[in-house]
C-alpha cells in the first residue's frame, strides 16, 4: 500500500543531540499539564500552590529528599529505558509493569535464599535473576509477535496481569514469609541488599551507567543498527537482509532485561522483599517518562528525576495540603497527552506507519 | 454453504457440552449460563466498539480507558444526583467524548493510533484514581426484568430473558450493528473506508468524516459497557474497576473476524468458561488458587489470539492515517 506517499509535514527523527529547540516540548508539556491539574485541585477545594511547594520541597529540597527523590527515579529510569529500547525497535512494550514485578519477585527470592555469599556477589547474581525473568516474559510478547503476528501490546498488557496473579500467588504460599499473615517474602539478606553513599542510592548509579551502554549500543553498534532499521521501517529491513524476527525477539528481550533490572533494584535498594502492594504503577510511568525523553535513552533521566521527585514528595503533599498523592497519576497521564501529540508527529511520521500499528497479525 | 463446516461442527460441539451438563443438573447449568451470559456482555458490547472503529480502519486501543472512565462518570453521576439514568447518560456522553478525543488525534493530528489509545488508557487511568472518592453508593442498580412468556421458557428464558434493562440495550446494538454493518450503505461506505479509502474517497464518500461518526458514536457503545458494570452487573466502582476487559475485547474482535455476531459468539463463549471456573470452586470440585483462576481470562486472550492470528485478515487499511490524494 501506499502510505509511504502520506506527506510528512517534518523530517523528524528522534533527537541525536541536545538542541534546545526540541526539548522545549517536553518543559511546556510538564508546565501546562502542572497547571491543567492545578486547576483540578482548586476544584476539590484545596490550595495547588501549597500542594506544589510541598510536592517539591520534599522532593528536591533536602540532601535526603534527594536521596528518597533518586531512589525513586531508578526503577523509573529502567522502565523508561526498557520502553525506549522497545520503541525504537517499533515495539510498544506496555508491559514493562509485569517484567518489572516478576524481576522484583525474583531478586527477592535471589535475596532471600542464597545464603553465606559477600555483597559484591549475592547482589549481581540478585539483579542479573532479576533481569533474566523479566526478560522471560518480554520474550513471550517478542516470540508471538515475530513468529505468530500477535500484537506485542495486548500480550504485554495481558502478562501484566498473568505476571501479577503468578507472582501474588508465590508471595502469599510457596515464597511467603515464614509466620506471617501478610502476603510478603521474607527480608532479603543483608548482603543481598544495596548499599547507599551519603543518600545517594547504588542502584540509580547503575541505572544512568546502562542507559549511557544503551545509548551507546543503539548509535554505535551493529546490532543497535539492525534495532533501529527495523524500527524505523521493517519491510527495508527486510529487503537489506536483516533478520526482522529475530531483532524483534532481542529487543523486547533487551526491553524486559531492563525492566526486570528495575524491579529487582527496587526490591535490592528500596523495598528489601516483595509483597503485592510494591511497584505498582512503575512499568506504566514508563511509557510517559519515555515519550518525555523523547525514546532517547539518556533523555529519559531528567524526566525520571522529575516523576521520581513527584512521587517522593506525594505522602508529604497529602499531609500538607490534603491533595491525594493520586495527584501525580493524574499529571503523568496530562504529561503524556501533551507530550505525544507533537512528538508523535515528529517521532513517527517519517517512519512507516505500518510498522506499528497496521495489522494485528502482520 | 456445508452442512458440517467448521463453525457448525462449533455449535454442534456447543449445543450437545450444553445437553449434556442441563441433564446431570438442570438449575445450575441454567445459573452457569445466566452468570456467563451476563460476564460475556460488557465483553460483546466492548468488542463491537473495536469492531465499529476498525471496520473505518482505526484501530482503538482505547476501549478499555473509555469503559474505565464511563464506569466512574456512570457511578459518581448516579451517586451525586440519585439517579441512576442521569448517570448513564452522562456516562454515553463522556464515551462518546473520548472516541471523539480519539478521532482527533488519529484523524487529524493523523498520530499513531496505538499510542493515541494508550494515552486514553492512561488519562482515564489517572483521572479516576485521582477523583475517586471511597464510600459512595447508588441507590439501585437497573433491576432485572422479566420478559413475559419468554422468560418463562425453561433454560433458556433465565438465561435470555431475565435481565436488567442495560443487557437488553446491549443485545439490541449488537443486533442492530450486524445488520447496519452488512445491509445499509452506511455499513457498506463504512467497510470500504476500512479497506481501500481513497476508493471510497474517489465514490463520494468523507473518509475523515466517516471515522469520525463512527469512533465517536462507538465511543457511545462502549461507555455502554462501562456503565453496564457500574450499574447493572456490580453497582460499584473501584480503582482499575475494568480489569482489562477493554483488551479481551480486542481479542474476541479479532477471533470473531471483525464480524459482531462472531464477536458476540466468542464472547458467550468466554464468559461461559469464566461462570464455569467460578461455578467450579463454589463447588469445590477443584482446588485452584484464587490467583490462577484470576488469570484465566488473560491466558485465554492471548491463547486465542495466537491460535487466530495469521489466519484471520484485519481491514486493509487499518491504523494508517488518510490523507486526501494518496493512491
Amino acid at each position: 500500500m501506499s502510505q509511504t506517499k502520506v506527506a510528512p509535514k517534518e523530517v523528524g527523527k528522534p533527537a541525536k543531540n541536545f538542541d534546545v529547540g526540541s526539548w522545549l516540548i517536553p518543559i511546556i508539556a510538564v508546565l501546562v499539564a502542572m497547571a491543567l491539574a492545578a486547576i483540578l485541585i482548586k476544584l476539590q477545594g484545596s490550595n495547588p500552590i501549597t500542594a506544589y511547594k510541598s510536592l517539591f520541597k520534599t522532593a528536591f529540597g533536602s540532601a535526603a529528599g534527594i536521596g528518597a527523590t533518586l531512589g525513586k527515579s531508578t526503577p523509573l529510569v529502567l522502565s523508561g529505558l526498557a520502553v525506549a529500547v522497545g520503541l525504537r525497535a517499533g515495539l510498544f512494550n506496555i508491559g514493562a509493569q509485569g517484567q518489572l514485578l516478576s524481576g522484583a519477585l525474583a531478586a527477592a527470592w535471589a535475596g532471600v535464599s542464597f545464603h553465606g555469599l559477600p555483597g559484591y556477589i549475592h547482589i549481581p547474581i540478585a539483579l542479573i535473576i532479576g533481569a533474566f525473568f523479566g526478560s522471560i516474559v518480554a520474550g513471550i510478547s517478542g516470540f508471538l509477535k515475530a513468529y505468530r503476528g500477535v500484537h506485542e501490546v495486548i500480550t504485554t498488557i495481558m502478562l501484566n496481569s498473568i505476571v501479577m496473579g503468578i507472582a501474588d500467588y508465590l508471595a502469599s504460599h510457596p515464597l511467603r514469609e515464614p509466620d506471617q499473615f501478610l502476603t510478603r517474602t521474607s527480608e532479603i539478606q543483608a548482603s543481598a541488599k544495596m548499599p547507599v553513599y551519603a543518600h545517594l542510592p547504588l542502584g540509580f548509579f547503575i541505572a544512568v551507567a546502562l542507559a549511557a551502554v544503551i545509548w551507546w549500543i543503539l548509535g554505535r553498534t551493529t546490532s543497535g543498527f539492525r534495532i533501529e532499521t527495523v524500527g524505523r521501517n521493517r519491510h527495508a529491513a527486510w529487503y537489506a537482509g536483516i533478520s526482522v524476527k529475530r531483532t524483534v525477539i532481542s529487543a523486547m528481550l533487551i526491553s524486559g532485561a531492563i525492566a526486570g533490572l528495575g524491579g529487582a533494584v527496587e526490591t535490592l535498594g528500596i523495598t528489601y522483599r516483595y509483597a503485592p502492594a510494591f511497584n505498582l504503577g512503575l512499568g506504566f510511568d514508563g511509557i510517559t517518562i519515555a515519550l518525555l525523553g523523547r525514546v532517547h535513552p539518556l533523555g529519559i533521566i531528567p524526566g525520571a528525576i522529575l516523576i521520581g521527585g513527584m512521587r517522593a514528595g506525594a505522602a508529604n503533599m497529602q499531609f500538607d495540603s490534603g491533595v491525594a498523592p493520586e495527584l501525580v497519576d493524574l499529571l503523568m497521564a496530562l504529561i503524556l497527552l501533551l507530550v505525544t501529540a507533537p512528538l508523535i508527529t515528529r517521532f513517527f511520521k517519517n517512519s512507516s506507519n505500518k510498522s506499528m500499528t497496521s495489522g494485528w497479525g502482520n | 454453504m456445508k452442512l458440517l463446516s467448521k463453525r457448525n461442527s462449533y455449535f454442534l460441539f456447543a449445543i450437545l457440552a450444553t445437553a449434556f451438563f442441563y441433564s446431570k443438573d438442570g438449575d445450575i447449568t441454567t445459573s452457569v449460563y445466566a452468570t456467563g451470559a451476563a460476564f460475556a456482555l460488557p465483553l460483546a458490547l466492548a468488542a463491537m466498539v473495536g469492531i465499529m472503529c476498525e471496520r473505518t480502519g482505526i484501530v482503538n486501543i482505547g476501549i478499555e480507558g473509555t469503559m474505565l472512565l464511563s464506569a466512574f462518570v456512570a457511578f459518581f453521576v448516579s451517586s451525586l444526583t440519585q439517579n441512576i439514568i442521569i448517570g448513564l447518560i452522562c456516562a454515553i456522553f463522556t464515551g462518546s467524548m473520548m472516541g471523539l478525543i480519539l478521532a482527533v488525534m488519529a484523524v487529524s493530528w493523523r498520530m499513531d493510533q496505538i499510542i493515541a489509545g494508550t494515552i486514553l488508557n492512561i488519562l482515564a487511568t489517572g483521572l479516576t484514581s485521582f477523583l475517586y472518592v471511597q464510600g459512595k453508593t447508588i441507590p439501585s442498580v437497573f433491576q432485572a426484568i422479566e420478559v413475559p412468556v419468554l422468560s418463562k421458557i425453561p433454560f433458556f428464558g433465565p438465561v435470555l430473558f431475565i435481565h436488567g434493562a442495560l443487557t437488553f440495550i446491549g443485545i439490541a446494538i449488537i443486533l442492530a450493528l450486524y445488520v447496519a454493518i452488512y445491509h445499509t450503505s452506511w455499513g457498506l461506505r463504512s467497510r470500504a473506508v476500512g479497506e481501500h479509502p481513497s476508493s471510497a474517497d474517489t465514490a463520494g464518500v468523507s473518509v475523515a468524516r466517516l471515522r469520525y461518526i463512527n469512533v465517536t458514536i462507538a465511543g457511545g457503545i462502549g461507555a455502554l459497557a462501562g456503565a453496564y458494570l457500574s450499574l447493572e452487573l456490580v453497582g460499584s466502582f473501584e480503582r482499575g474497576f475494568t480489569a482489562g476487559k477493554g483488551f479481551t475485547a480486542l481479542a474476541l474482535m479479532i477471533f470473531g473476524r471483525w464480524n459482531p455476531l462472531g464477536a458476540l459468539a466468542a464472547a458467550l463463549f468466554f464468559g461461559l468458561a469464566q461462570a464455569y471456573a467460578n461455578q467450579l470452586m463454589i463447588d469445590q470440585v477443584v482446588n485452584i488458587p484464587t490467583q490462577f483462576t484470576a488469570i484465566l481470562p488473560y491466558v485465554m486472550t492471548i491463547v486465542v489470539l495466537t491460535i487466530s492470528a495469521g489466519k484471520v485478515r484485519p481491514p486493509a487499511a487499518e491504523g494508517q492515517p488518510y490523507e486526501k490524494g494518496q493512491a
